[in-house]
């Protein structure tokens, strides 16, 4: 049996909308977009039932619209976002997140032994594969794999 | 060059590497010249390493360059809690290239950004040491006349061992036929043997010596590490398995070499030192000439 569908978080009248967040990597997309230091309007629901996800979030932004490179970085927290981009309430475009060839920032290096985790430096990693996320480090060359991927 | 720098094998053009070893021929043959007269080399080594050490101040005193620099970190402000990027920061007024030895990983990469001038790099912790990649295939082109369609055994700590992980990488770039000499739990990562793959290139593994090794062109002989044995049991049986002796190079190809980064312990018997295929000592002054080739290609003096 369906509930009858009741908006959780309340409609934007122009801005984005990311849904499908799973509902641990909330505050890390708010980290990541840096959302906790802009004063644009900003309405987000967690702990939402997702049939997919089990629980989602969504964050809903008003007056804002992201650049393809800007909003794919959430691509390692929320593979599986999607976002909508709202004109006069209406959904004018829809979108999903695509993982980076560039990762700067947001990941940690696995290699104990590399020097991003001894001096203050930005991590910085190509992308050699997608599907299976998996980063090569720009400073010591190891892979750091999906499954020991720690974010920032 | 595109980049002043040499982190990685991976960041030399194959033209490039083989313009620097067409380079480091005319080293050999005249290593006395005044190229790097009023400059200064700053030899940092964070770590020490004696034998690279010596390599590049012989390459920079015969260039007629001045060097600074120190030996270990503890005879440097690194003790005193000096980032990396200080220290880089600070000897780059003073010097027009840097050698540097670091053990942390990606140490070189961070310092090239942060320099101005060219830093070279003379190993980073496990990661590269690009300037032995170079004196290898040096000594590779040198005793066999070309680098393509050799045979290159690799023989023992194939898992950790940097300078052969290098090599693979350097001479996958020709047609080469690989054969992997290992105990089991040294054997070549499966991620070198992918990329093998995916090039086409043929490898063969075993875990001991054999007639094969009668095919070989070059023989790299690397330590097997009692450390890096989780089972001090197993180093026990293995130990004495990867020792090459005289009497096992006799039927070995003519122009076969015997190479080894150094220092040896005691997987190559002194009694090989004899053979006109023992060639890891040449591979040793072979290292003056590249490191020569190296810094004068970076400082863009030839």
């Amino acid at each position: 049996m369906k509930e009858p569908k009741q908006l959780s978080v309340s409609a934007i009248e122009n801005g984005t909308v990311i849904d499908h967040i799973p509902a641990s990597s909330l505050f890390k997309v708010i980290q990541i977009l840096g959302l906790d230091k802009i004063d644009n309007q900003i309405t987000f629901g967690t702990n939402l039932e997702s049939g997919k996800l089990g629980r989602k979030a969504i964050i809903k932004l008003a007056g804002i619209f992201f650049e393809d490179d800007d909003i794919n970085r959430i691509a390692l927290v929320a593979p599986e976002a999607k976002l909508n981009i709202i004109k006069g309430y209406e959904v004018v475009e829809k979108s999903i997140v695509e993982v980076p060839d560039e990762i700067i920032g947001i990941a940690k290096c696995v290699n104990p032994k590399c020097i991003t985790n001894f001096e203050a430096v930005t991590t910085k990693f190509t992308v050699v594969s997608k599907k299976e996320v998996a980063l090569k480090c720009h400073y010591c060359e190891k892979i750091t794999d999906q499954e020991h991927m720690i974010i920032l | 060059m595109k980049n002043r720098s040499l982190v990685s094998i991976d960041d030399l053009s194959t033209d490039e590497m083989v313009s620097m070893l067409d380079l480091a021929e005319e080293f050999e043959k005249q290593p006395s010249q005044s190229l790097l007269e009023g400059k200064v080399i700053a030899t940092l080594f964070f770590e020490p390493s004696t034998r690279t050490r010596l390599s590049f101040e012989s390459a920079i005193s015969r260039l007629k360059g001045k060097i600074v620099g120190f030996t270990d970190a503890s005879s440097s402000s690194v003790t005193k809690g000096e980032s990396l990027y200080d220290t880089i920061r600070t000897v780059n007024n003073y010097c027009d290239l840097i050698v540097m030895r670091h053990p942390i990983e990606g140490s070189a990469r961070l310092a090239s950004e942060i320099a101005d001038v060219p830093i070279v790099n003379a190993g980073d912790g496990a990661n590269q040491h690009p300037t032995q990649t170079m004196l290898d295939l040096y000594s590779i082109r040198k005793t066999q006349g070309t680098l393509d369609n050799l045979n290159i055994f690799l023989v023992g700590d194939l898992k950790y061992g940097r300078t052969v992980h290098s090599l693979l990488m350097a001479m996958s770039r020709w047609n080469t036929t690989f054969n992997f000499i290992s105990p089991p739990e040294l054997k070549m990562p499966v991620e070198y043997k992918l990329y093998l793959d995916s090039l086409g290139l043929k490898y063969y593994e075993h875990s001991d010596f054999t007639e094969i090794i009668n095919e070989a062109d070059i023989i790299y002989m690397t330590r097997v590490q009692k450390e890096r044995f989780s089972d001090p049991m197993e180093y026990e049986k293995v130990k004495n398995v990867y020792v090459l002796r005289k009497h096992m190079l006799e039927q070995t190809k003519k122009n076969m070499k015997v190479l080894h980064p150094l220092p040896r312990v005691n997987e190559i018997h002194t009694d090989v030192d004899t053979s006109t295929k023992s060639y890891y000592f040449q591979q040793a002054l072979n290292g003056v000439f590249t490191r020569q080739a190296i810094l004068t290609r970076l400082l863009d003096l030839k």
